[in-house]
């Protein structure tokens, strides 16, 4: 039984969201309504950080724009809740919709282009698409954006059930349905084809992969996990407005999926706690000084900045890469007879 | 039609800076094969040190050249301290450093000087010159941006086509192994690379300081329109950079004069991708076989 679960793929994720969600369950019970929230927000972040490491990681290609792809996402849902008056699992599904479509134009323009020519694109593509919001105030609410209403916890649970556990499970439902599909996607041959023209384009299209179709394909579904990402985050904080997709988020899903680890949907959950639990950390070290104003009041930011190329110098494949690097050194200490993990799997039933 | 001149002559004096800003990120480019984010915030802290000497000395003068001294050194500490490390990495962690570069130096500017914009003088005057009675909205001190620019551009191109420094720099860049093979410092020539291309930015902050104002986030647009100009002009190329940023001046020019100043960062994307499409690599690539 156990060397079947480890050999099928479905099964094995299966159990990892099954597990996921028990853990999630039990902690959101005895979070606070704070860290209640603060899960929701790591959980959209994780959705987001692990489409995009899918893409970056394990198809080459770079983004700085998936900043654009959550607004997508947040204001598809904002309009069809707050106006169309749509549930909110039809309306995260909608959402997947027009952003994978969103996605589809980037990607077909991001087959011709690459590195810096696609990171100057996207980059454009971060800035330019809140301006929209501005041209459109009728559609899309202007600067001030969309609000809707906060979601209603359903009656079985019990009128007293706190809204932010309620908001924490939704996005947690989001994050687990995602790791589901990824993690089938990337063991399938669609993730060994996405590896293959990450390494090397020409010898994958001798082998009959369509480059320009998988590099899309990849495009797509890092855009679908955004506008997951972007319609939870609408939800959970009841808001999409331009201010909340600037440059600066779609530069800080790429450092956090860089400092989680590229290519590992573990990384993305380490990306995700990082972006999550910095900025409140360091803001705390800048309050424990007694500093003058401008200096406690730029720390934060000044962490930040140590952090990202201290981490980059230091673990240049990410905290996954050095959290393996670190397994790699202990566990043959602690267990000097345990096989080697690398041996290579049995034919026959899978 | 004076709307039309007023625009085309605004459009060159900021493309001229647009292009300082290409200039610089395609420099590093060409040596390092690295797009400098932090340009923006290198660019910002040398205005910021401009702005404190001409305030204290009173000559713009000595601002102006202290910035292009902070620039230098600057760009060399950069690359040798924290470029040098992440050069055999993947690419996207010189990204990643970049950017932390970009956030750190923001965040100590805004230390030392606080976070609320101040203003910057200009070399010449502001007031547009006068033709016929009516007043053009371009002063002597655009001239000065564009004549300053293009002398520099030019100044550049000599470097690199007739100079031996700058025959050591494009070998190094293109061909490391067997430049460092017939004796060139390779290392050296790279770090030479940064702090040029760091003169180049903090003369752009100089220029466009007086418009913008002096604040820790007050040029991030302009590297933003920098990057793209150099995208768009071809990131290897020194004279896309200046002809990107001079046509990607005027074009957002044109669609903020008639079409409304909100979109104009939409305007930029769509002339990227267009261009793109039909030049993957840029207006002024060179065609190239695709590397295996």
């Amino acid at each position: 039984m156990s060397a079947r679960l480890k050999q099928s793929t479905l099964a094995r994720s299966l159990a990892v969201v099954v597990a996921g969600a028990v853990v999630l369950l039990i902690a959101t019970e005895s979070l606070s309504s704070y860290h209640n929230l603060q899960l929701s927000y790591g959980a959209y972040y994780f959705t987001v950080l692990a489409g995009l490491t899918v893409l970056i990681g394990l198809n080459g290609q770079i983004s700085l724009g998936h900043g654009g792809l959550m607004a997508v996402g947040a204001y598809t849902v904002a309009l069809l809740v707050g106006n169309e008056g749509w549930a909110l699992v039809p309306a995260l599904v909608a959402a997947v919709v027009t952003s994978s479509l969103t996605g589809v134009l980037v990607g077909t323009a991001a087959t011709r282009l690459r590195g810096p020519y696609l990171a100057g694109v996207t980059l454009a593509f971060a800035v330019g698409l809140p301006s929209l919001a501005d041209k459109y105030p009728a559609t899309f609410g202007g600067d001030q954006g969309l609000t809707i209403n906060p979601p209603v916890p359903p009656s079985w649970l019990g009128s007293s059930f706190p809204l932010e556990r309620w908001e924490a499970w939704i996005a947690c439902a989001g994050a687990l349905v995602a790791l589901f599909v990824l993690q089938n996607l990337v063991r399938s041959g669609v993730g060994r084809s996405l590896r293959a023209v990450r390494d090397d384009e020409i010898a994958a299209s001798l082998c009959g992969l369509r480059v320009a179709r998988v590099q899309t394909l990849a495009f797509v579904v890092s855009a679908a996990c955004a506008g997951l990402g972007g319609g939870m985050l609408a939800a959970v904080e009841q808001l999409a407005a331009p201010g909340a997709f600037t440059l600066q988020l779609s530069l800080s899903l790429l450092t956090g999926v860089v400092l989680g680890g590229l290519g590992s949907l573990t990384g993305a959950i380490w990306g995700a706690a990082v972006l999550v639990l910095l900025p409140g950390w360091s803001n705390d070290i800048a309050h424990s000084f007694s500093l003058s104003g401008n200096v406690s009041a730029n720390l934060p930011l000044g962490i930040y900045g140590v952090v990202l190329i201290g981490s980059m110098l230091l673990w240049p494949s990410g905290i996954q890469g050095g959290v393996r690097a670190l397994g790699g050194r202990l566990l043959p200490r602690l267990a000097p007879n345990r096989p080697s993990p690398a041996k290579p799997p049995q034919g026959g039933q899978t | 039609m004076t709307k039309f001149i007023d625009l085309t002559l605004n459009g060159v004096s900021t493309g001229a800076v647009y292009a300082a800003v290409a200039l610089a990120l395609v420099l590093i480019w060409r040596g390092t094969r690295i797009v400098n984010f932090a340009q923006g915030g290198m660019l910002m802290i040398t205005t910021f040190v401009a702005s404190d000497v001409i305030n204290s000395s009173g000559s713009y003068v000595l601002g102006f050249l202290v910035a292009l001294g902070c620039g230098l050194v600057l760009g060399a500490i950069v690359e040798r301290i924290l470029i040098r490390p992440v050069e055999s990495a993947p690419p996207v962690n010189a990204v990643i450093v970049t950017l932390g570069l970009l956030i750190l130096l923001q965040a100590i500017a805004g230390m030392i000087w606080g976070n609320s914009p101040r203003g910057f003088p200009a070399a010449f005057s502001i007031r547009g010159y006068k033709v016929g009675g009516t007043r053009l909205l371009f002063a002597p001190n655009d001239t000065f941006i564009v004549v300053l620019v293009l002398g520099v551009a030019l100044a550049l191109a000599l470097l690199f086509r007739r100079t031996d420094v700058g025959l050591r720099m494009r070998a190094a860049a293109f061909e490391p192994e067997v430049a460092r093979l017939l004796g060139v410092r390779v290392g050296r020539t790279l770090t030479l690379g940064w702090a040029l291309a760091a003169v180049v930015g903090s003369l752009a902050g100089v220029l466009v300081a007086p418009s913008v104002f002096v604040g820790p986030n007050n040029f991030d647009p302009i590297l933003i329109f920098g990057f793209t100009a150099a995208v768009l002009g071809g990131l290897d190329s020194p004279l896309g950079a200046v002809i990107g940023g001079v046509s990607l001046g005027l074009a957002l020019s044109y669609v903020s004069g008639y079409a409304g100043s909100s979109l104009v960062t939409l305007a930029a994307l769509v002339i990227l991708v267009a261009v793109l499409m039909v030049r993957p690599n840029g207006l002024f690539s060179i065609a190239q076989g695709r590397r295996v």
